[in-house]
C-alpha cells in the first residue's frame, strides 16, 4: 500500500476511535447526574412511582449499554432526543429542532470569522517572518502578544464600547432571527465576527511567522539561495511545498480554537447560536441539549484537527516520493 | 600567587542568594519589570483586601449604579454597591480560587506524570490513553458540560477545572521526567537500593522544576481565563462572592448607555495575564524554553 494512504487510514481509525471515546463520555455525563435524570426533571417531590414510569417512557430502565448504542445510532442520523422542560417535565421539544437554526448562526458567524481571520493571518504572518526584525514585526509580535493573554469579552466589550456605542458604526447586540435578510445578518455579525478575528489571530499569525522562520532556516532553503535562485521562486518552488502542513495545522488550530471562544463572543453580543444555547442549558441544566452541543463542539475539533492532519499528511514531500 | 586567583575562579560561590537574586534582576528586561511589579500589586491588593477596600464586597451604600463620586470612586453597581471595593475583593477570590486549581491540577497531573514515566508499562498506557480522550475535547465545553452535571458551586469549579488541566500538567510532566529517568544518576541511585520517595524527591523533582514553573504560569493564566469566562458565562463564581468575570456579567447592561464600568474588572483580568505571560517569556528566555516534546 501507498505510505501515505497507509498513514492517512491509520490517522482516519485514531480519529474515529477518539470521536467514539468522546462520546462515551459525554454519554455517560447524564449517567453521573446526582439523583438521576427523572428525579431532576420531575423535581424533589416526586413519587418512587412517576420516576418509575418517566424512565420506563423514555426507556432509562435498560442497561446503559444498549442506551449508548441508541442514542449514538439516534445521533448519526441527526435524532439528539428530546429535552423535557417546564413543570414535571410536560413540555417535550426534540433537540435537533431547536438546535439546527442555532447551528446554522454559529456556522455562518464562524465562516465569517475564519473567511476574515486566515488570509490576513497568513499574510501578516509570513512577512513578519520574511521582514524578521524590522520595526513591522516588532510591532506585530508585541501587538498578538498582548492580545493573546486578553480574554475574549475583554475584547468584546472593548469593540462593542467603542465601535458601536460611541462611534455607532455597528448594532451593540447582535440579535437576528430565521427571517433576517441575508446581508442584515451579516452586517449584524459582523462585530462578533471581528472579534473572533482579533481574538484568533495572534495565534495564528505567531505559529505562521514561526513556521516560516523555521523553515526558511533549512540548509535546502540556504543551498537554494546560494546557487542563485531568485527570492520568489525560493518561496514558491522550495518553501511552499513543506510549508503547507504547518500552514494547515495553523489553520485548523485556530479554526478549533473558534469552537471554543464561539461561546463566550455569542454570549456578549446576545447572538442566537449553539453556545449561547449550551450556556443557556448548563443553567437550567437541561441534559440532553448539554449533551448535544457538547457532542457537536467536540466532534468539529476533533475533526478540524484530523482534517489538518491528514492535509499535512498529504502534502509531505517525503511521504509523497518515497525513496 | 595562589592564594589569589582560587577564590576569584569560584566567584559563582561567593555570591549570597540575595546577590544573586539583585544580578537576575538586573538583567530583567522592560517588559519582565513591568510584570514582576503589575503582579506585586495585584498580590498586595489580593493580600490586603479588607483593609484597603473602602467598604465591603457585599455592603450596598447607595442607589443602583451611580455615577463615580468622590465617596465611591468607580461607582456602583446593580444593586448599589461600591465597584472599586468589589474589584479589590474580587482580586483576592478570582485569584485565589484560580492559584488553587492550578494547585491541585500541578500535584494530581504531576504526580501522575512522574508515576507513569517511572513505572511505564500498563499504567502509563492506560493514564495516556485516558488523558488522550480528555485532550479531544476543548476545556471550556467540558467544564461546561461538568458544571451541568454536577451543579454550580465554587468547589464544583475547582474540583473540575484541576481535572481537566491536570490532563495537560500531566503530559507535559511525564514527558521531561520520561527524560530524566534515563539518567545516569537515577540508575545509580537505584542500585545504591534508595527507595522511591528518594529517586522521586531528591533526584527527577529538581531536575523537572524548572519547565514546570514556567508552565505553572502559563497553565495559570489559562485556568485564570477559563474561570473569568465561566463566571462570565453565569456559571462559575457565584453571587454575592465578588468576581471579575461575573462583575462583568453583572454589569453589562451599562455597555450600551456608553459607561466603561464593566470594562474595569474585564480589563484588571487582561492586565493579569498579560503581565504573567511577560514574566513567563522572561523565564523561558532565561532557562532555555520548554521541551519540544510535549
Amino acid at each position: 500500500m501507498h505510505p501515505v494512504l497507509r498513514t492517512v487510514l491509520q490517522r482516519l481509525g485514531l480519529g474515529i476511535l477518539t470521536l467514539l471515546a468522546v462520546s462515551v463520555i459525554i454519554f455517560s455525563a447524564l449517567a453521573m447526574l446526582p439523583g438521576g435524570y427523572a428525579q431532576n426533571i420531575l423535581g424533589q417531590g416526586a413519587t418512587p412511582e412517576t420516576v418509575a414510569a418517566f424512565n420506563k417512557e423514555l426507556g432509562l430502565d435498560r442497561s446503559a449499554v444498549v442506551r449508548y448504542f441508541e442514542w449514538i445510532g439516534n445521533v448519526l442520523q441527526g435524532d439528539f432526543g428530546y429535552s423535557y422542560s417546564g413543570l414535571s417535565g410536560t413540555i417535550k421539544r426534540s433537540v435537533s429542532a431547536i438546535i439546527a437554526p442555532r447551528l446554522y448562526n454559529t456556522f455562518f458567524l464562524a465562516v465569517m470569522a475564519a473567511s476574515i481571520a486566515v488570509p490576513l493571518s497568513l499574510f501578516l504572518g509570513v512577512m513578519a517572518a520574511l521582514y524578521r526584525n524590522s520595526w513591522f514585526d516588532r510591532i506585530v509580535n508585541s501587538v498578538t502578544l498582548t492580545t493573546i493573554a486578553m480574554p475574549e469579552f475583554f475584547i468584546a466589550y472593548v469593540l462593542m464600547f467603542f465601535l458601536a456605542v460611541k462611534l455607532r458604526w455597528f448594532f451593540p447586540l447582535s440579535t437576528v432571527s430565521a427571517d433576517t435578510p441575508f446581508f442584515e445578518h451579516l452586517f449584524r455579525a459582523l462585530l462578533p465576527a471581528l472579534t473572533m478575528t482579533l481574538v484568533i489571530i495572534a495565534h495564528m499569525m505567531r505559529m505562521t511567522r514561526a513556521a516560516i522562520i523555521n523553515l526558511l532556516a533549512s540548509p535546502y532553503i540556504e543551498m537554494a539561495q546560494l546557487k542563485g535562485v531568485s527570492k520568489s521562486q525560493v518561496i514558491v518552488h522550495h518553501a511552499l511545498p513543506n510549508a503547507w502542513a504547518p500552514i494547515a495545522v495553523v489553520i485548523a488550530f485556530s479554526l478549533a480554537y473558534l469552537v471554543v471562544g464561539v461561546v463566550v463572543v455569542e454570549v456578549v453580543f446576545v447572538y442566537p447560536g449553539i453556545g449561547q444555547m449550551m450556556v443557556d442549558a448548563v443553567s437550567s441544566r437541561d441534559m440532553p441539549v448539554v449533551q448535544a452541543c457538547a457532542l457537536v463542539f467536540a466532534a468539529t475539533y476533533i475533526l478540524l484537527n484530523l482534517l489538518a492532519d491528514i492535509v499535512s499528511i498529504i502534502t509531505n514531500p517525503r511521504l509523497l516520493h518515497p525513496k | 600567587m595562589n592564594t589569589v586567583s582560587a577564590p576569584l575562579r569560584n566567584i559563582k560561590a561567593r555570591r549570597t542568594a540575595y546577590q544573586s537574586v539583585v544580578r537576575t534582576l538586573k538583567t530583567a528586561p522592560i517588559s519582565a519589570w513591568f510584570g514582576m511589579i503589575v503582579i506585586l500589586f495585584y498580590a498586595i491588593c489580593a493580600i490586603f483586601a479588607p483593609l484597603i477596600a473602602p467598604y465591603g464586597q457585599a455592603e450596598v451604600i447607595g442607589k443602583a449604579y451611580e455615577l463615580s463620586s468622590a465617596r465611591s470612586w468607580l461607582g456602583t453597581d446593580q444593586i448599589g454597591r461600591d465597584l472599586l471595593s468589589r474589584m479589590i475583593y474580587g482580586a483576592r477570590n478570582t485569584i485565589g480560587i484560580a492559584l488553587l486549581t492550578t494547585s491541585f491540577s500541578f500535584v494530581l497531573g504531576g504526580s501522575l506524570g512522574v508515576l507513569a514515566a517511572l513505572k511505564r508499562g500498563w499504567l502509563d498506557q492506560g493514564i495516556s490513553r485516558v488523558v488522550d480522550a480528555f485532550l479531544a475535547i476543548p476545556v471550556l465545553i467540558f467544564a461546561l458540560m461538568l458544571l451541568a452535571v454536577a451543579g454550580r458551586s465554587i468547589t464544583n469549579l475547582i474540583l473540575i477545572l484541576a481535572l481537566l488541566d491536570s490532563t495537560r500538567v500531566f503530559r507535559l510532566s511525564r514527558a521531561v521526567a520520561l527524560n530524566v529517568v534515563v539518567m545516569d544518576f537515577v540508575e545509580s541511585a537505584r542500585l545504591r537500593g534508595e527507595g522511591m520517595r528518594w529517586i522521586v524527591f531528591k533526584e527527577i523533582v529538581p531536575n523537572i522544576l524548572p519547565p514546570l514553573i514556567t508552565e505553572f504560569g502559563l497553565r495559570f493564566c489559562f485556568v485564570f481565563l477559563t474561570i473569568s469566562a465561566l463566571s462570565f458565562l453565569g456559571v462559575g463564581i457565584q453571587p454575592p462572592t465578588a468576581d471579575w468575570g461575573s462583575m462583568v456579567a453583572e454589569n453589562k447592561s451599562l455597555i450600551t448607555f456608553g459607561r466603561a464600568a464593566p470594562l474595569y474588572p474585564a480589563a484588571a483580568i487582561a492586565l493579569l495575564t498579560v503581565a504573567v505571560n511577560f514574566v513567563v517569556d522572561w523565564f523561558l528566555q532565561k532557562t532555555g524554553g520548554l521541551p519540544d516534546d510535549i
